[in-house]
Formats: C-alpha cells, sequence, structure tokens
C-alpha cells in the first residue's frame, strides 16, 4: 500500500530534517507510529497523503508515485483514496453532522454525492452512535462525539487508506477506545490499511505494527548519525 | 456548483448577523445613489408636469415658491390673500379665463380647494360618479379622498376647524358629496372640491341662520330698526347647508373683497400672456403674476444641487464600506485559514475551495443587489409621493 524509498525532506526554513531509507506498509496492514514531538511523524503522514512533497526520494501509495503527481491530481488522488483523521478533528463550524461528514463530496468533483452516500454517511453516523445528532452543529457534540464525526468523515468515501494523526490525543479512555474500534473495525472489514501517529503507548497492542521514530533520522544540520538504520 | 453553493449559503447562514450587516452595508451603498436618483428624477417629472400644465398664476407679493406649491400641490402652507377682485379685473381683461383658488381649509389631511366650474375642464378632470358640485355646501372628492373617507356621491365630510382655541375663528361645515374624480395621478386625486362661496361660507364670510323675522326667532333679536336686525348669540345658525335652509345664507359686504389664494389664469394666447406679465410688472402693485413651470424649475435645480452633494458623499462612504468589507473578507479568510487547510488536506480542489469563497461574496452581492433594486422598485413606486409630502407639507 506504501512505500517509501530514500526520502529526504526537510523545510525552507529551521533545521529540522528528516530522511527516510525505505518503509514499506502492506495492504490491510494496522500501523502505529511513535516518537519524540518534532521527529517528524506527522510530516511522514503529510507526504504520505501528498500535502507535502520530499525533496528526493519516492512516496507510493496505492500504487501511484503520489510525490510525482501535480498539485490538482494529488487532490484528486487524495479526496478518493485517503481517509484523514486529525488531533483536533477540524470540523466545519458552519455546517451541521451530516454536512461535515458528507463534506468531502462537496469540495471536489471526482467525488459525487448521491443518495446512497447520503444512505452510507446515515447508517455509519447510527452505527458509531450519532445517528440521533445528524442535525447538530460542531459546537453541540462532545469531544467524542466530535472524533466520531470526524473519522465517519475519512470513512464515508470507502478509503483504502486512512492516516489518523494523533486520533485519541484528545479523548477519554472511554471515547479512545470507541474511536480506535471504529478505525480497527474499518479496516478490518475493508481490508484497508491504517496508518497512526500516536503519543499513546497504551494504545499500541492493537496494531499489528508499531515503528518507532527514533530509528528514523530526525535530525538538526550537521547532526546527521553516522549508521542508517531504520524498520522495512 | 450546487455544492460550491450549498456551502457558501450554509456559512453565511451560520454567520446571520454578520451576513446581515454585510448585505444591508452594500444594500444601502448601491440603492441610496439609485434611489435619490430615481425620487428626484420622477418627482421632477411630476412637479414639471402639472407646474408646465398651468400657465400663470397671479397672488399676493411674496414668495412666489409658496404661490406655486400651494396652487399646484394644495401644500398647507398658504400665501398671503389677495381680492377675488383680482380674478374679476383678469376676467373682464379678456385677456385670459380667471380660474378662482382658495386653498386654506381642510378636511383632515385633504384640503379643500374653493374653486370654480372651470378648475375640471381645465384640468381634464372626469367624473367617476356623481357630478361637479351645483349648490353652495356641495363638494367633489377626489380619488384618493373618496378611497380613504370611503364617501360616494350623498354622503358627507365635514371640514377641519382652524384651530379649536379660536371660539370666534372657523367652523365645520358638512359638505354633501356631489361627485367624485376619477383618478388623475395629481394632488387632484387628494382634494376636496367645493365652489369658492362654499369655502368662502367655512370660513364664516357668509352664513346661513334661522328666519329672524319668524315669531320662533323673536327672543333672540335685541332691536329692529326698519329692515336691520340685531340678534343676540341664541340665534341659531347652521352648520350645514341643506334645501330647506339654502335660502338663508348670505354673504355680507363686498365679494369684490372676499380672501382667494389666487388666480390661476388661462391667457386666450401667448401675445396675451405677455402683455397680462406686463401689467404686473408694476413695483407698486401688491400683486404678482408667476409662471410656475419657472418657479418649479428653480426648485428642482435646489434639489438637484443637494442631490449631487448626497450622491458625491454617498460614493465616497461607499467607497469606505467597499473598502471595510474587502479588509473584513481578507480578516475572514485569515480566520479561516485552518477551515481552509482542512479541505485541503482532505483533498478539497482549488477551483471548487476558491470557488467557494468566491460565492460568499457574489452571493453577498447578490442579496444587496436584489434588496437595492426591490427598494428602488418600491422608491419608483411611492417615492414621488413621499418626497412630495416632504416639499409640499
Amino acid at each position: 500500500m506504501i512505500r517509501i524509498g530514500d526520502l529526504l525532506f526537510s523545510y525552507d526554513e529551521g533545521d529540522f530534517s528528516l530522511e527516510i531509507p525505505q518503509l514499506n506498509v502492506a495492504h490491510g496492514e494496522t500501523v502505529a507510529i511513535v516518537g519524540p514531538s518534532g521527529s517528524g511523524k506527522t510530516t511522514l503522514l503529510n507526504m504520505i497523503a501528498g500535502t507535502a512533497t520530499p525533496h528526493s526520494g519516492q512516496v507510493t501509495t496505492n500504487g501511484y508515485a503520489i510525490s510525482e503527481l501535480h498539485d490538482a491530481a494529488r487532490r484528486d488522488f487524495r479526496i478518493a483514496n485517503i481517509g484523514l483523521v486529525f488531533q483536533e478533528f477540524e470540523l466545519l463550524e458552519y455546517l451541521n453532522v451530516l454536512d461535515n461528514i458528507l463534506l468531502p463530496y462537496r469540495i471536489n468533483r471526482t467525488l459525487h454525492l448521491d443518495t446512497s452516500v447520503r444512505e452510507r454517511a446515515e447508517a455509519i453516523a447510527e452505527r458509531v452512535g450519532i445517528g440521533d445528532k445528524l442535525a447538530r452543529y460542531a459546537n453541540q457534540l462532545s469531544q467524542g462525539e466530535k472524533q466520531r464525526v470526524a473519522v465517519i468523515r475519512a470513512l464515508v468515501v470507502q478509503p483504502p487508506l486512512l492516516l489518523a494523526d494523533e486520533p485519541t490525543g484528545n479523548l477519554d479512555p472511554l471515547n479512545k477506545e470507541r474511536v480506535l474500534d471504529i478505525l480497527l473495525q474499518y479496516a478490518t472489514d475493508n481490508a484497508a490499511t491504517l496508518v497512526t501517529v500516536t503519543h499513546d503507548h497504551d494504545i499500541l497492542h492493537r496494531f499489528q505494527r508499531v515503528i518507532d521514530f527514533k530509528d528514523f533520522y530526525a535530525y538538526g544540520a550537521g547532526q546527521r548519525p553516522e549508521n542508517v538504520a531504520g524498520p522495512t | 456548483m450546487r455544492d460550491v453553493l450549498y456551502l457558501a449559503w450554509r456559512y453565511l447562514v451560520y454567520h446571520r448577523l454578520k451576513t446581515a450587516i454585510l448585505v444591508t452595508s452594500i444594500m444601502l451603498i448601491i440603492y441610496l445613489p439609485i434611489g435619490l436618483n430615481v425620487v428626484v428624477e420622477q418627482s421632477a417629472v411630476h412637479l414639471t408636469a402639472r407646474a408646465a400644465a398651468t400657465p400663470l398664476l397671479i397672488g399676493t407679493k411674496g414668495s412666489p415658491l409658496e404661490l406655486a406649491l400651494n396652487s399646484l400641490y394644495f401644500s398647507s402652507e398658504h400665501p398671503e390673500l389677495i381680492d377675488y377682485s383680482e380674478a374679476t379685473m383678469v376676467a373682464d381683461s379678456g385677456l385670459a379665463d380667471a380660474i378662482p383658488l382658495y386653498v386654506r381649509f381642510r378636511s383632515r389631511t385633504h384640503p379643500i380647494v374653493g374653486t370654480s366650474l372651470d378648475y375640471f375642464s381645465f384640468h381634464n378632470l372626469s367624473f367617476a360618479s356623481g357630478r361637479p358640485m351645483a349648490l353652495l355646501g356641495e363638494c367633489v372628492v377626489g380619488a384618493n379622498v373618496a378611497e380613504s373617507l370611503g364617501v360616494k356621491p350623498g354622503d358627507a365630510v365635514v371640514s377641519s376647524s382652524e384651530t379649536v382655541f379660536d371660539l370666534a375663528g372657523v367652523y365645520p361645515l358638512k359638505m354633501k358629496v356631489a361627485g367624485v374624480l376619477a383618478r388623475a395621478f395629481t394632488p387632484d386625486d387628494d382634494a376636496i372640491f367645493v365652489d369658492v362661496k362654499t369655502a368662502w361660507i367655512i370660513e364664516g364670510l357668509g352664513h346661513g341662520h334661522q328666519d329672524l323675522a319668524r315669531p320662533e326667532a323673536a327672543s333672540g333679536v335685541l332691536s329692529r330698526a326698519d329692515e336691520n336686525i340685531v340678534a343676540n348669540a341664541s340665534v341659531v345658525q347652521y352648520n350645514e347647508i341643506t334645501e330647506d335652509n339654502l335660502d338663508s345664507f348670505h354673504f355680507h359686504g363686498d365679494l369684490a373683497g372676499y380672501p382667494l389664494t389666487a388666480v390661476l389664469a388661462v391667457p386666450r394666447d401667448e401675445k396675451s400672456a405677455v402683455i397680462l406679465r406686463g401689467r404686473y410688472t408694476d413695483d407698486s402693485s401688491t400683486s404678482q403674476i408667476v409662471r410656475p413651470v419657472t418657479v418649479i424649475d428653480e426648485l428642482l435645480d435646489t434639489i438637484l444641487t443637494i442631490q449631487q452633494f448626497i450622491v458625491a458623499a454617498v460614493i465616497i462612504v461607499g467607497l469606505a464600506t467597499i473598502a471595510t468589507a474587502a479588509l473584513v473578507f481578507m480578516l475572514s479568510l485569515r480566520l479561516r485559514r485552518r477551515e481552509i487547510d482542512t479541505m485541503v488536506k482532505i483533498g478539497g480542489s482549488r477551483p471548487r475551495v476558491a470557488s467557494m469563497l468566491l460565492a460568499e461574496v457574489v452571493i453577498v452581492v447578490i442579496l444587496s443587489s436584489s434588496l437595492a433594486a426591490v427598494l428602488t422598485l418600491v422608491t419608483w413606486r411611492f417615492g414621488p409621493g413621499v418626497i412630495e409630502g416632504f416639499v409640499l407639507t
């Protein structure tokens, strides 16, 4: 599903840099990425999603060399193939729950909103326990409910790949388990790949593989270590 | 496009207060200069048409504007009065037909116009029902008067007292409606027309009372000397002219000295008009003759100058408002940076996201323009009436 080779990334300003010689994630695999803050975990997700491009190296997602696609193509690819979940939920305040869930269908013509999509959205919402809150706005929901809405928004297009950036970071233990259940259940039911960045070591046991980012090279200028090693 | 409009609409509805303020501001900026222009243009046409249809007005020396506004539009401020003899003099000169005008009294808000039957033919006024006034105490009402008071031929309207504190002043006179005029879309629609003599009776210059020669009036008689009978206040005076008491109505003194507000002079030809106007050039004369169209043109010039100042001010305010709206939009974009980033991360296409933001502006502008158009339409329909109300009352 994901193949990364000889990836090198740095920002124009600052001394942050990320190097990943090789990283592969198989179809249907559930992976948790851990590591210290600022080590580049979110940057990696951005490059897999195509919202950031490496200076060199290859990022192939679901068979597409996403790092080599132009911006419009990356967006089209992302909306149809990748479900993104954020730590801060990122719901639009002026849309109700149902409209937030259906947002991907309204912001890119690649997806077509029809009755079956609406029914699917309502069915998932019902399954995760917010079926009765579809008309509410984000500010009328609890933290756990907001994250469930954000997760449904990622699932509704039925993507083969889910990228979650600390999806349980703002949740209490009960909601944390609930959101994880939803993500993992989706991955199992649909043979989808799930890559999650997390600081929460209590949930690592639920993933098939854990990648520790300290194994990669996240370093400041002139601090590159001598030995290169990393998981594949 | 439907999705873009939907998202833009949801944003505007959610932030309805901000949207309402923006829409109102832009609407006012669009509407004010256009609406003002419509009002002035229409009023100019309206005012000029009436003035152009009235060749000459004769009144006491003073404000020509007051004379014209009172005579043409029946404004409540009446000019100094002239004698009825002025009308007789014009008619006797053979230069023009003279139509007397005595526009001083009101029935509620409606002006009572004391005139002659020639007024109807001069203004080509036709009757929707009934007939012209034929007897003392009869009146003809304009279309709006009939509508607002709900009167028809056979009903009655009552003149208003000039002041409730003046016991010797004007008392109400109940007047029988003889006819209703067809709508003319002029100030005539709002007027009540009576014979000038009826207007004088309203003023108290003529009156009708109990026959003092009859025995039942004897208790009120103070003295009798030949035909001169002096009576006290117990003698019954009539406040309605009926067939039974019509003969008792009479005027004291010489009618030539009775008051008018103006004489509407209709010259026989251009030459007669010039000669007639020449007769009022004498500085010692207490009367003036004016061409209403000239007076109204001067008024419109003043209004036009004021309008230009207002439009200039509105344009400056408009530019400031547009700049502020642009600033609000840019600040809004900054505040929405995170929302836009989220859409981009999810995979929102650049044209769609940009279109959504643009659609919000377009919807606001369309809403503002539509409201401004509706307001302009309302102004076009009712504006001239409103501005005439301001100018003439």
